[in-house]
């Protein structure tokens, strides 16, 4: 064996023993992931169900009752009967309610005079996503009520222009689904960073380098040295969310494994050279430590398109998501996990995760010398 | 308790954190920025949504109800299809979010009274985007359908829902998320400042030291929590300012209530980070227990997906997170116009936090020595 390889094996072996060691580098590996995609796939859901529902109804009679009965049979509602609207107001001010719908008391007299009979409805709008939500499905037990009774008549239920949707790739509108992927990528991306922003800090603040120093091993083979380990490390990681994402959460993988396996290791190596990049800059755990948590939690969370959408973002906004590096994975991990191998998406995601990893290799290369100052 | 102690030592540790030039530049400017581009990007209403148009029609009433989709700032027309095979390679790229498709006899159709399907090719890969987009082109049709059947002398379904939405009247994303991106930074920035201050002393052995001095349990304990504390509140109220004045969220409810919510949760959050701290034996283990508590405490706060959506056990679990209860005092400040009579229920859970958490670091202090 040549020299080189001889002191990139050495230099891997030290640093798995290190690994072996402190058991903080692989609870981040394996338990990190395990612990935060049970409760994040559990957790983390956007699909309203039981939303408590205030009822009034000043009048009861079949009209109302049928009505009503419609939002009692549904799965979205928990209704719960107020006798005012002063009341029902209330309980929607101390946030025990969620929405109200009021039936005022000339109701069925207009609906069976033909008059137009409207339906008070109040939601709360601090959550305008899921006052969003909750209007829609308020609106859809209400069109079903509706076409209900005007067959019931014996007259037909027409609307002129009548809206037929197909969704695709996730027909059942899970948010699971989609929200289980981004997930991944956006741990991922704190492991990767966590696992290597420490290392080189490490090295320099227990005087550690300049023992380095003084020994034959070349820079490259002292960075390849300590990548290998946390990218197998890393990889283990992500097979096993990976496992958990399909027998767990039964998200479906309608593309080759090799795909996802490729993607993911250029992601990894992606997230560990930002953390070893961070590392060398810094030269101090305490900095690197907040760097990490500064740069990988919140603007992958946030600005990777996991949850929000890209393209509703102002145009500025849209050209500083560039650099945020789940940005690319999320959208190959969705497209991977529930479209299929659509190559276009692969390619252009793909390419953009490479160009990073090559600037930020040559930022590394060129950040890390052997020399004290 | 020696006041000038606990002074000193405050005063000791803020000066640990405000030496360092790099230090001082993490606490201070990435919150700043981050509010202003978390701010912005953070919303759950859509903008130039693209859509694709397959009109196979051509007649009055299609070309209408199309110039409506258009005339949306909700949408913006990317291509016009003329076959079924465009449908596919549009939505699969992305470059489409949905093809809307109008049959050859969608005109007559409606002209003869007839129901005219209007078809939606949907992607579905983000749930939420998908079922936000079809909302909006629901609204579109029901106000088409009203004045189609107004214009026609035709009868309109015989009931009205009249929506009002309380508090955030336009329904604006904007308004729920920035009050909760406060809740966030701030909890980012008082773990950052408290977590490591015991590790790292413990590490570098200084922490021996400061134990053998006249310093009581409790006396370093407040010392070691204000620089925290101090900064935290400082920040808080920079970025309230900029809340209410760059991004118009109101205020309409009890400053004096949002004041002692932000206390509270200071405080409770600082014991996690001091307790963290003491816990740890190196700086390594301290960061990695931040990230454990931040990631989780952001992500089952109800800051972007509700509570009320999460299983029982996982709700359950969030009665330990203090920024759950924070969030909602921000919100109800801020939106809701709350006082102190509403909240009160928010306010006790977080100075129980607050009491465990600081009392387990002041006693691990003496009693985890290695």
């Amino acid at each position: 064996m040549s020299d080189r390889g001889r002191r990139l094996l050495g230099m891997i072996r030290k640093e798995s023993l290190q690994i072996l060691r402190d058991p903080s580098s692989i609870s981040i590996a394996f338990v990190m992931p395990v612990v935060l995609l049970l409760l994040f796939g559990y957790g983390v859901s956007l699909d309203a169900k039981s939303i408590p529902l205030g009822i009034v109804i000043e009048q009861p009679d079949t009209a109302t009752q049928s009505l009503a009965g419609a939002f009692d049979r549904s799965a979205f509602f928990a209704p719960r009967r107020f006798d005012s609207i002063q009341q029902a107001q209330q309980a929607l001010t101390e946030r025990r309610i969620d929405g109200i719908l009021w039936l005022r008391s000339d109701f069925s007299d207009r609906l069976l005079g033909g008059e137009e009979a409207p339906i008070g409805v109040f939601v709360n709008g601090v959550d305008s996503n899921q006052a969003n939500i909750t209007q829609g499905y308020i609106q859809g037990t209400w069109l079903a009520w509706l076409q209900h009774v005007t067959e019931a008549r014996g007259r037909e239920f027409r609307t002129p222009v009548a809206m037929e949707q197909r969704i695709w790739f996730n027909p059942a509108l899970s948010s699971r689904l989609f929200l289980v992927p981004g997930l991944i990528a956006i741990i991922m991306t704190m492991i990767g960073s966590l696992l290597t922003a420490m290392v080189v800090a490490r090295e320099w603040e227990r005087g550690t380098m300049e023992a380095l120093m003084v020994t034959p091993l070349h820079m490259a083979e002292m960075l390849a040295g300590k990548l290998i380990p946390y990218f197998l490390l890393g990889m283990g990681g992500m097979l096993l969310s990976v496992g958990m994402a399909l027998f767990l959460f039964g998200v479906p993988l309608l593309s080759p494994f090799w795909m996802l396996m490729g993607s993911s290791a250029l992601f990894m190596l992606l997230s560990l050279a930002i953390g070893l990049l961070i590392s060398i800059v810094t030269r101090n755990q305490f900095l690197a430590g907040q760097v990490a948590l500064v740069v990988s939690f919140l603007p992958s969370f946030l600005l990777s398109g996991f949850l929000f959408d890209i393209h509703s973002m102002p145009e500025w906004v849209q050209t500083i998501t560039y650099l945020v590096p789940a940005r690319y994975f999320v959208a190959i991990l969705q497209t991977l996990f529930l479209a299929g191998p659509v190559w276009p998406v692969l390619l252009v995601n793909g390419g953009a995760m490479l160009l990073m990893l090559l600037v930020l290799t040559v930022a590394v290369v060129r950040k890390s010398y052997k020399r004290l100052d | 308790m020696n006041f000038f102690h606990m002074v000193s030592l405050a005063w000791k540790e803020f000066l640990t954190l405000m030496r360092d030039k790099r230090s001082r530049i993490i606490i201070i400017v990435p919150p700043i920025l981050q509010l202003f581009i978390f701010g912005f990007a953070a919303t759950y209403d859509l903008n130039d949504v693209p859509v694709a148009i397959y009109n196979e029609d051509g007649g009055g009433a299609s070309r209408e109800l199309v110039a409506r989709i258009e005339g949306s700032p909700n949408f913006s027309v990317v291509a016009r299809i003329d076959r079924d095979a465009q449908i596919a390679p549009l939505i699969d790229d992305r470059k489409a979010l949905m093809v809307i498709r109008l049959g050859a006899r969608f005109s007559a159709d409606l002209q003869q009274g007839r129901p005219a399907p209007m078809q939606i090719i949907i992607d579905g890969r983000n749930s939420n985007t998908a079922m936000t987009a079809l909302n909006y082109v629901r609204g579109i049709v029901l106000d088409f359908n009203r004045e189609w059947q107004l214009a026609q002398g035709l009868p309109a379904p015989p009931v009205k829902l009249a929506v009002r939405a309380w508090y955030n009247e336009n329904l604006q994303s904007r308004w729920f998320i920035v009050p909760g991106i406060i809740g966030s930074l701030v909890l980012v920035v008082t773990l950052l400042v408290t977590s490591l201050s015991v590790a790292r002393e413990r590490e570098q052995g200084t922490f021996d030291q400061l134990l053998v001095t006249p310093l009581r349990p409790v006396e370093i304990l407040i010392g070691k929590a204000l620089p925290g504390i101090v900064i935290g509140l400082l920040e808080a109220s920079l970025i309230i300012v900029l809340m209410v004045w760059f991004f118009d969220v109101p205020l309409r409810g009890s400053i004096a209530a949002l004041y002692l919510g932000i206390f509270l949760f200071l405080v409770s959050t600082v014991g996690v980070g001091l307790m963290i701290s003491s816990i740890s034996l190196t700086q390594q283990q301290a960061i990695l227990g931040t990230f454990l508590f931040i990631v989780p405490a952001v992500i089952l706060s109800g800051f972007t997906t509700p509570i009320a959506n999460m299983p029982e056990v996982v709700q359950w679990i969030t009665h330990i997170n203090p920024l759950r209860y924070f969030l909602v005092i921000v919100r109800g400040v801020t939106l809701e116009g709350d006082g102190f009579l509403l909240l009160w229920q928010q306010f006790w859970p977080m100075a129980v936090i607050a009491i465990i958490t600081l009392a387990l670091a002041g006693w691990l202090f003496r009693h985890r020595m290695y």
